[in-house]
């Protein structure tokens, strides 16, 4: 972890409720796809736990949803604006263990992290493949990016505005076609996707958070190995020890 | 040169920071960030004698200047805290700790505190009557006279360190139970812990936590937590160490004015994980506009 102030390069919005924010700084903390950053906001109490979308050195790339104060606070922050930033947060997926070709499942705010790692999992020479799933084909983002980084790409929509209609279990390749899974999304989701693969995987939660370090115990979890800190010990857990 | 040096219950402190309770783990995350020495000494998590998840997530509530938590006392037990916790924290931190115990009958605040009197590491303990987040402990014994008397009797009796009795802020008279405590025999009074409050979803129609209620604190419980520290010190005559919403070395010097010896640090460790440290440092400085040569001659002086 490491405590960094960092400027804003943009701040745009990419699809509905949902912004892209370019940040410019000390990213040496930031070590893997599925860590998150606390973004300190003027006039909040608390800080803004946001998972990475993209990083390279210096450079920090966060997609958000509009669901609150804070985050509309955020949206509203001009280029040239100065954050304190906790970095590095969280311990991330693990691409070591993808196997050939792996899987990723992500739902609305949950498709972000996924974006960083597919481009990881290619840089690793892996054949990827993507799930992602939103609520109406508005809410739509990184569709074409993914691509461009040669991820074999289905979308999914609740309303069928776009893509296959329902759910990204709806969308999801047959077993034996991939070798490991990464889901990031909510919380049902992310169990009927457990449910239905035979594969591996990992998955990553979030929770409201106090600290975002492991200090507060404010987002703990059970799992079969006891309690774990989202914030910390996670937010990625494995398949084999998560209890839905 | 200016002098930060304090003492609480007979032990010296380099200076009277301390983070409080459930703020500061056992230590080990904040020593990974810097050298935790420089703090006075520290208050570690509330400890019980079985191993507790805690309450239903979610569990933390944002406020205007501050923070609403009902974690409800997640803790690995004592006997872990004392197998794997103390010898870890030992390898970072060469002071007397202050141990923060809890539990849900007098019996068990009893068990704790005899088995932390055995562990050389532990400096202070800190019994917690004010947990307001747990349900048939905690707070319950701290919000009536007898009760917090009977609590500080049974770890009188299980402990020869000093005992700090956390009080709650949840109650009408805050000098009626710092009395009470002080005659059952506690060494010094630590007040205030959170006071107790909610927030409501408007879009779900739901409280935000799953507790339903939570313990607020941060900036905003400063002038609250002040004049409890002002009330006390004019009650009972064993030190007093002031908690609640402070984020700053102006805040310690204004707690001590107040009674405090000592003064405990919580939300803010949340927010900056470096509050602390930056807190030690900046009291030099602030010691130094204020006029202060020695920071121990500061305690209770508003009251002249």
């Amino acid at each position: 972890m490491q405590q960094t102030v960092l400027e804003t390069i943009s701040n745009r919005r990419i699809a509905r409720n949902t912004y892209e924010l370019v940040l410019a700084g000390d990213t040496a903390a930031v070590a893997r796809p599925g860590q998150f950053v606390n973004l300190k906001l003027e006039g909040f109490s608390l800080r803004r736990p946001l998972s990475v979308c993209d990083c390279d050195p210096g450079l920090l790339t966060l997609v958000y949803k509009t669901v609150g104060r804070g985050t509309a606070a955020l949206a509203a922050l001009p280029a040239g604006a100065r954050i304190d930033t906790l970095t590095g947060l969280g311990n991330g997926f693990s691409t070591e263990r993808s196997g050939e070709a792996p899987l990723l499942v992500g739902g609305g705010a949950g498709v972000a992290p996924l974006y960083w790692l597919a481009r990881r999992l290619r840089e690793e020479g892996r054949d990827v493949q993507a799930v992602l799933g939103f609520n109406t084909a508005e809410e739509i983002f990184y569709e074409d990016r993914f691509r461009s980084l040669g991820v074999e790409t289905a979308v999914a929509t609740a309303d069928g505005s776009r893509g296959v209609r329902g759910f990204v279990t709806d969308a999801l390749p047959p077993d034996g076609a991939y070798s490991y899974v990464y889901s990031c999304g909510p919380g049902p989701m992310m169990r009927a996707v457990c449910g239905r693969i035979a594969a591996d995987g990992e998955f990553s939660f979030e929770e409201r958070m106090g600290c975002g370090f492991g200090a507060c115990m404010g987002c703990s979890c059970e799992t079969k190995r006891g309690a774990r800190r989202i914030c910390r010990d996670g937010p990625v857990f494995k398949k084999e020890e998560i209890l839905w | 040169m200016v002098n930060t040096a304090v003492s609480l219950c007979g032990i010296a402190l380099d200076n009277p920071v301390i983070p409080a309770s459930g703020t500061f783990g056992y230590g080990a995350e904040f020593a990974e960030l810097y050298d935790i020495n420089c703090l006075g000494t520290f208050s570690f998590k509330g400890t019980t004698a079985a191993p507790r998840f805690g309450n239903p997530t979610p569990r933390i509530a944002e406020c205007p200047g501050g923070m609403l938590n009902a974690v409800g006392l997640q803790n690995p037990g004592v006997d872990a805290v004392i197998a794997e916790e103390l010898p870890r924290l030992e390898k970072v931190f060469r002071k007397p700790v202050m141990a923060n115990v809890s539990g849900f009958s007098v019996a068990e605040y009893a068990e704790v505190c005899g088995k932390l009197d055995a562990c050389p590491q532990v400096g202070w303990i800190e019994v917690n009557v004010s947990c307001p987040n747990v349900h048939g402990g905690g707070m319950s014994f701290g919000t009536d006279p007898a009760a917090a008397a009977a609590v500080t009797r049974a770890a009188r009796a299980a402990t020869r360190k000093p005992l700090v009795l956390k009080l709650s802020p949840n109650v009408t008279d805050i000098t009626a139970i710092a009395r009470a405590c002080e005659d059952a025999g506690a060494d010094a009074l630590c007040l205030i812990n959170t006071l107790l409050g909610m927030r409501i979803d408007c879009k779900t129609r739901r409280p935000v936590l799953a507790n339903t209620t939570g313990g607020l604190s941060g900036s905003a419980i400063f002038p609250l937590a002040l004049r409890m520290v002002w009330q006390a010190y004019e009650a009972v005559s064993i030190p007093i160490v002031g908690a609640g919403g402070v984020s700053c070395a102006e805040d310690v010097i204004e707690m001590m004015l107040a009674g405090a010896t000592a003064v405990e640090v919580g939300a803010a460790n949340l927010v900056d994980p470096y509050a602390c440290r930056d807190i030690v440092a900046a009291l030099p400085g602030a010691m130094a506009q204020y006029g202060v040569a020695s920071l121990s001659e500061l305690t209770g002086g508003a009251h002249r």
